[in-house]
């Protein structure tokens, strides 16, 4: 099927974008990859009256590292997240987590931004920044704002962005000494969306974590920071404790049931990740074995 | 509001100027303006690859892009690929291998195949499963269309390409 009929303008500049977007609202869509949009439109899901191409803005492209901060512009693409030392050096889980997503094709074009703002739950990259702890950086037509990531994602395909407002970069505080992370996900193929995925971050000192932010994907209407980690902190995770853990996870969790997987089943694959994860991070593979309720 | 947006990009090295409609998808414009029908349109959703394109040296979706986003880019179809010869042992393979078949999703197959050539010289079979992977073959052609990959892989490493 093809979009419905739209105007169209290209933004010469981020401010020339926000007056584009404070003049016709909720009426305009931002275009930048155009890699989920432009299947809503053309599926009819979304027929906005015009879009705000920010396809050429420069300056909103590129990873550099500021004292302790990574600053990732929105407009940075998948395939640079993939390919940049920046990223492996300081984030290495958004390097993972890129891998999953979609085919090099869709790659090539998605960028950070638009996956952040499109917020589709089952996305690889909203979870990744909820465990990284960053911050969303928002320029609207009144000044800008920062937003933590834990309050951006309000539901599916909702944020905490106003239509007069832009996503224009992503905070990632650098990775530690200390700091590992973990991704996996479950699809039906590889660059399927998942039916269910974990992005986490962790540092672990003398074989405990001292810090474990789980953000878990495709389990709710946004990213959930998983509170049953709290548990593994700073104690000597044994089986017994992890086993737990995985019923306070699967507690926490309210998983929608469509027709890839039940809620059942999503529980039980979070509480299966949540096991690989402990056990990867420790280094202790038999953590890994078996899901105990 | 809704009318032609002017816009100028090179086509198989070709300068082109037109005015398109800012809902007419690159896959089309390739399709109908252009008369390059060897893009072509499967799913209009992104999921396919029967549209794949090189913009700018990097494979895309065509029908997930806006013409007016093409705005001063190159954009090289099958016929570009083709024509140049860049592609002519990878074209030989397919047919020595049997891996046409209805020949719907081998435009966009060589155009991903010959991406993953450019980054990789001799990827091994999981690696092309995946690059691959964003390409539906409706006949299951999978298996010869893998061969056909990586004996042009092979050969061209032997000859030092």
């Amino acid at each position: 099927m093809k979009a419905a009929a739209f105007a169209y303008a290209r933004a010469t500049s981020v401010v020339n974008a926000l007056e584009l977007l404070a003049m016709h609202g909720d009426k305009a869509k931002v275009l930048s990859g155009g890699q989920s949009l432009m299947p809503a439109m053309n599926l009819r899901l979304l027929s906005p009256d015009i879009l705000v191409d920010i396809g050429g803005l420069a300056e909103l492209r590129g990873i550099t590292v500021r004292g302790d901060v990574l600053v990732v512009g929105a407009l940075t693409r998948h395939v640079d997240l993939l390919r940049s030392p920046e990223i492996a050096l300081h984030a290495r889980l958004l390097r993972d987590a890129v891998a999953h997503v979609a085919h090099p094709a869709i790659r090539n074009r998605g960028t950070i931004g638009g996956s952040l703002a499109h917020a589709d739950p089952a996305s690889e990259l909203p979870a990744c920044v909820v465990a990284l702890d960053a911050t969303i950086v928002v320029r609207g037509s009144a000044g800008g704002r920062r937003i933590a990531a834990t309050e951006f994602f309000r539901g599916i395909y909702e944020t905490a962005l106003l239509p007069d407002e832009l996503l224009v970069a992503v905070e990632v505080p650098v990775a530690g000494q200390g700091s590992t992370f973990f991704f996996q996900e479950y699809a039906r193929r590889h660059g399927d969306y998942a039916v269910v995925g974990l992005a986490a971050r962790a540092v672990v000192a003398a074989g405990r974590f001292s810090a474990l932010r789980l953000g878990f994907f495709a389990v709710g209407d946004r990213p959930l920071l998983a509170v049953a980690a709290g548990k593994l902190i700073n104690a000597t995770v044994t089986p017994a404790l992890l086993a737990e853990a995985a019923t306070a996870l699967a507690d926490e969790l309210d998983p929608h049931e469509d027709q890839q997987a039940t809620a059942a089943m999503r529980r039980h694959l979070a509480m299966v990740l949540l096991r690989r994860c402990v056990a990867a991070l420790l280094a202790r593979p038999e953590l890994g074995m078996g899901v105990g309720k | 509001m809704n009318a032609p947006v002017p816009v100028s990009l090179l086509v198989n090295g070709e300068p082109i100027d037109a005015f398109v409609l800012p809902r007419l998808n690159l896959a089309d414009f390739l399709r109908e303006n252009l008369k390059l029908t060897g893009t072509h349109v499967g799913c209009e959703h992104g999921v396919c690859g029967a549209c794949t394109v090189r913009l700018d040296g990097e494979i895309v979706r065509s029908c997930l892009m806006l013409t007016v986003q093409a705005q001063g880019a190159s954009v090289e179809t099958i016929e570009g690929l083709s024509d140049s010869g860049e592609i002519a042992d990878l074209q030989a393979a397919f047919r020595e291998r049997n891996a046409l078949q209805c020949g719907y999703c081998t435009p966009g197959m060589l155009i991903t195949a010959q991406d993953l050539l450019k980054h990789v010289s001799v990827p091994d079979r999981r690696a092309i499963r995946e690059h691959l992977s964003g390409n539906y073959c409706r006949c299951t052609g999978y298996q010869a269309i893998v061969d056909a990959v990586e004996a042009t892989a092979k050969m061209r490493a032997e000859r030092g390409v």
